[in-house]
């Protein structure tokens, strides 16, 4: 998977993109910025999504955002991209009166916190990759009215800004551009001619960090990352070479590029990526180095699914996918025999195979130059992750020894912590609202803010679920939110559920408390409603399940539920 | 490399940054001749240009060319 030419992605636009779903994109800037518009919707059609983009006219970020009645303001974005660079910013700097220059990051950060609170869109602001114009050489660092100073500090307050504005993106430019270098960034003929601060060839990395958070807000990333183990995960061949004799370890030579390649993993894992293993080699030898190598960072309980056998990867991988249930599209997979890469690809649509390097000591920069772990959310609970489909492996085997399926779940001692919505649990909420595609009634994706923004308002009942057993926690699972249609009616706005849990009567707990709090607030009837999207199948004949009777509407999937005459259903859930 | 032999290599990087195998080019072709020719693709030919060749121009160069001519005289000087 390499990143397409600037050419590749212009081409993207004359295809039809016209049925991927849209996204309605606005781009502002002070400089030019005519080819990161075809950037940023070539990559869009790249990623699945048709961008209809509002490019707003040269050097207009001010007057767009200042005017109430401006065309950024009647366009209502989805999502508004703001590119203010450091050119211009060192512009305004060496325009300062004397004496004044070290207010300049904080001039700039009150225009941004102004831009936040003008628009209900998600905003994306692009931080400052650095110029530095040595008029104190390394000094600067001492003189705060410095422009290094200055552009340091923006960058810093910006990360402090983006923590308490959940609607505020930082797309970080700054570190493409310590990534590739300032040289790649940056073609002087190119800003000479036409005022475009971004070279050619930054245009598609830029457009495809930019789109990485799109995609992530719009509930596309990826959450498992599938490792192979020899010479991807250790050097050498473990079932030849022996435990003593494969590469790991600090000392000099190869082995600490595997180190910290699987450090870098390990991170991942501790931040909620799922770990899985697809090697051919037997399932004993695999797992020896895991077990008794001293210079090993990850060990078994590392990993949620270890799959070592002599079958083709693209069935075990399958396999993997059938214990995890995600998509291939959510998946990551990594080794660095290039034979296998392509069996992956070609077998496995949707999922990500990147082109190792052949020196493995390069492994980790290019890792890090694909950005394969963009999220839009971070929660607690996703560092137990790993734990939990290790319980659910469990479940299974438990699973497999009853016959009797309401037997299997009296036996898990199932308690369901039922709240609304909290500081506390919001994160969560939002999360689950990006990740939740199979099991999502109408797929309305909610961030922190919207979260929070309903949970103060009078005309919604919002209902958080936990649920855990005698195996483990998987902690908040399941969300509701009603919208008070009227006296009489209830709108269930949303439904969504973890995978995770199906199968546990999670359903029909839901349903029992939804019309408990119907009835006790003197609501006659519960509606609900099915959109249709490529992934929510599962849920496609949901309400008629649960005893909904559809109703007669153009168009729209909606069914209706009595609540007078309604009895409980069957679940082996209690209360917490 | 003679002129021609330039002038084939260029017309080749305009058939391919501009998706249009029917350009042909001469000394004389200006920008008003090529349909989508206008001051955003040029900045992509000159990048393409400068890469196929090699070369680096001045922005000053890259402002004061008038034809298909001028521009490979540049490419010829360096």
């Amino acid at each position: 998977m390499m990143i397409s030419t600037f050419k590749e992605l212009k081409k993207n636009l004359k295809k039809d993109s016209t049925s991927l779903p849209t996204i309605k994109v606005a781009l502002l800037g002070d400089n030019a910025t005519q080819f990161l518009a075809i950037g940023i919707k070539g990559i869009g059609i790249e990623r699945g999504y048709n961008i209809e983009l509002f490019e707003a006219d040269y050097n207009q970020v001010e007057r767009q955002f200042l005017d109430p009645t401006s065309e950024l303001y009647s366009f209502n974005a989805d999502y508004v991209i703001v590119f203010q660079s450091t050119h211009k910013l060192l512009s305004a700097y060496n325009e300062k009166a004397l004496g004044s220059q070290n207010d300049l990051a904080n001039e700039r950060l009150d225009f941004i916190k102004l831009m936040c609170n003008s628009t209900q869109s998600r905003l994306i602001y692009f931080n400052y990759p650095e110029i530095e114009d040595n008029v104190f050489g390394s000094y600067a660092s001492k003189i705060d009215s410095s422009f290094t100073y200055q552009l340091r500090k923006l960058n810093y307050e910006l990360m402090t800004l983006a923590q308490q504005n959940s609607n505020l993106f930082i797309c970080d430019i700054a570190a493409l551009q310590n990534k590739f270098g300032r040289d790649m960034m940056f073609d002087s003929s190119v800003y000479v001619t036409t005022e475009m601060i971004l070279s050619i060839d930054a245009i598609p990395y830029v457009a495809s960090r930019t789109m990485d958070i799109i995609s992530a807000a719009q509930g596309k990333f990826n959450k498992c990352l599938i490792l192979d183990l020899d010479n991807t995960m250790w050097g050498g061949i473990i079932g030849d070479d022996g435990l003593e004799n494969i590469q790991l370890g600090h000392d000099l030579g190869i082995g600490k590029a595997f180190t910290e390649f699987q450090q870098w993993a390990k991170k991942l894992k501790n931040r909620g990526i799922i770990l899985a293993v697809c090697s051919k080699n037997n399932e004993d030898t695999a797992k020896e180095p895991f077990e008794k190598h001293p210079d090993m960072v990850l060990r078994l309980d590392d990993i949620a699914v270890f799959v070592a056998n002599w079958e083709n990867k693209a069935d075990n991988i399958r396999k993997i996918q059938s214990v995890l249930n995600i998509g291939f599209d959510s998946m990551v997979f990594l080794d660095d025999n290039p034979f296998e890469r392509n069996i992956v690809r070609e077998n496995i649509p949707g999922i990500t195979v990147p082109e190792l390097p052949e020196d493995p000591g390069e492994y980790l920069e290019y890792l890090y130059s694909l950005n394969l772990f963009e999220t839009a959310s971070y929660s607690n609970a996703d560092t137990d992750r790993t734990k939990q489909y290790q319980a659910e492996a469990q479940r299974v085997t438990m699973q497999k020894s009853f016959t009797d399926e309401a037997e299997f779940l009296k036996n898990l001692d199932m308690v369901s912590e039922v709240k609304p919505f909290d500081n506390f649990n919001t994160p969560r909420v939002s999360q689950l609202s990006q990740r939740s595609n199979q099991f999502n009634l109408r797929t309305v994706r909610y961030l922190e803010a919207d979260v929070e923004r309903i949970a103060n308002d009078d005309n919604f009942q919002d209902f958080s679920f936990t649920l855990s057993d005698k195996y483990g926690d998987h902690g908040l699972i399941c969300i509701i939110i009603l919208e008070k249609k009227n006296k009489e009616a209830l709108f269930i706005d949303t439904w969504f559920m973890s995978c995770r849990v199906l199968k546990r009567g999670m359903e029909n707990f839901t349903l029992n408390t939804i019309v408990k709090y119907a009835k006790e607030n003197g609501f006659k009837k519960v509606i609900g409603e099915y959109i249709s999207t490529p992934k929510n199948k599962m849920v496609g004949n949901h309400y008629s399940q649960l005893g909904f009777s559809p109703i007669e509407s153009d168009g729209q999937n909606l069914y209706e539920l009595d609540i007078d005459g309604y009895i409980n259903k069957e679940c082996f859930i209690t209360n917490k | 490399m003679n002129t021609e032999e330039i002038l084939e290599q260029v017309q080749e990087i305009f058939h391919d940054q501009l998706d249009d195998e029917s350009i042909v080019l001469t000394s004389e072709t200006t920008a008003d001749d090529v349909d989508d020719w206008d001051s955003l693709t040029h900045i992509m030919l000159v990048v393409a240009i400068e890469k196929h060749f090699k070369v680096k121009f001045t922005s000053k160069e890259i402002l004061s060319w008038k034809n298909v001519g001028e521009m490979m005289d540049c490419i010829i000087e360096k």
